[in-house]
């Protein structure tokens, strides 16, 4: 199965919804709710910071019987130092983001916790491309 | 404890999700910070938070919590009422602090996550 969301770039009121849908796109198809809490918190995540952070974004949602593949590919400013935004308390986010009760530099390590397998590449001045995957059966 | 005990306890007004009254409460977790809500594993969990805006709500969404308190009479906005009805939460104002609302629900045996 396979699933298209569009992000805005700084509309937090829509922050989540692409989450949302997949959440219950997963509770449809009887996904174990261990599973989707991981998948549906590591996605928003993800979602959120392409509100933050970028101009706009597209969320590719790609399902089998063994895993959930996400790529969130956005057009933005980038990250220079993927190494650095991985570190916990690390964050460039804007003070209408921590408003929003984010931004305190636990997105990307919190994604990772929650996902088996997590991929950012991002060039700058151009986008950021985030790769999340879970299997079905761990 | 059942959420309906909570909000004497607390003072508090429910303002949506009434048919939940008698959903029980075992595990606590108070934060302004969606982030760190965002980590925590725990089910049944109700929120305390300072924090009444919409992703306040989708983080709840996300995390399978569906009581949320907003301490220091913040209040929840009608967007907020409407996404929470859609997601089976109860939403609960106080015009307690974040302080005084987690001491009492801890003293009365509400348990903590970590």
């Amino acid at each position: 199965m396979h699933f298209e969301f569009h992000v805005e770039g700084g509309n937090f009121s829509k922050a989540g919804s692409a989450s949302s849908q997949l959440k219950k796109i997963l509770k449809q198809l009887n996904v174990d709710p261990r599973i989707v809490k991981r998948v549906v918190v590591a996605l928003y995540e993800a979602e959120v910071n392409v509100v933050a952070h970028a101009y706009q974004g597209i969320i590719y949602i790609d399902i089998d019987t063994e895993k959930i593949e996400i790529r969130l590919v956005d057009e933005g400013p980038g990250i220079e130092d993927i190494e650095l935004a991985m570190q916990q308390g690390y964050s460039t986010a804007s003070p209408e983001v921590r408003e929003m009760g984010f931004g305190a530099g636990m997105g990307l390590p919190n994604i990772k916790n929650n996902s088996d397998r997590l991929s950012v590449t991002s060039q700058v001045g151009k986008g950021t491309t985030v790769e999340i995957i879970t299997f079905l059966n761990n | 404890m059942k959420i309906k005990e909570v909000v004497e306890l607390l003072n508090a007004k429910v303002v949506s999700g009434h048919d939940q009254l008698d959903a029980e409460v075992e595990f606590a977790f108070a934060s302004d910070l969606m982030s760190d809500v965002l980590t925590i594993e725990t089910d049944n969990l109700l929120l305390l938070t300072g924090l009444a805006n919409l992703q306040t709500i989708r983080t709840a969404e996300m995390s399978d919590i569906n009581k949320i308190i907003f301490v220091r009479k913040k209040k929840a906005t009608s967007e907020m009422i409407r996404l929470a009805a859609e997601n089976d939460m109860i939403l609960i104002e106080c015009d307690y602090s974040m302080f005084k609302s987690s001491g009492i629900l801890f003293n009365s045996g509400v348990k903590p996550v970590y």
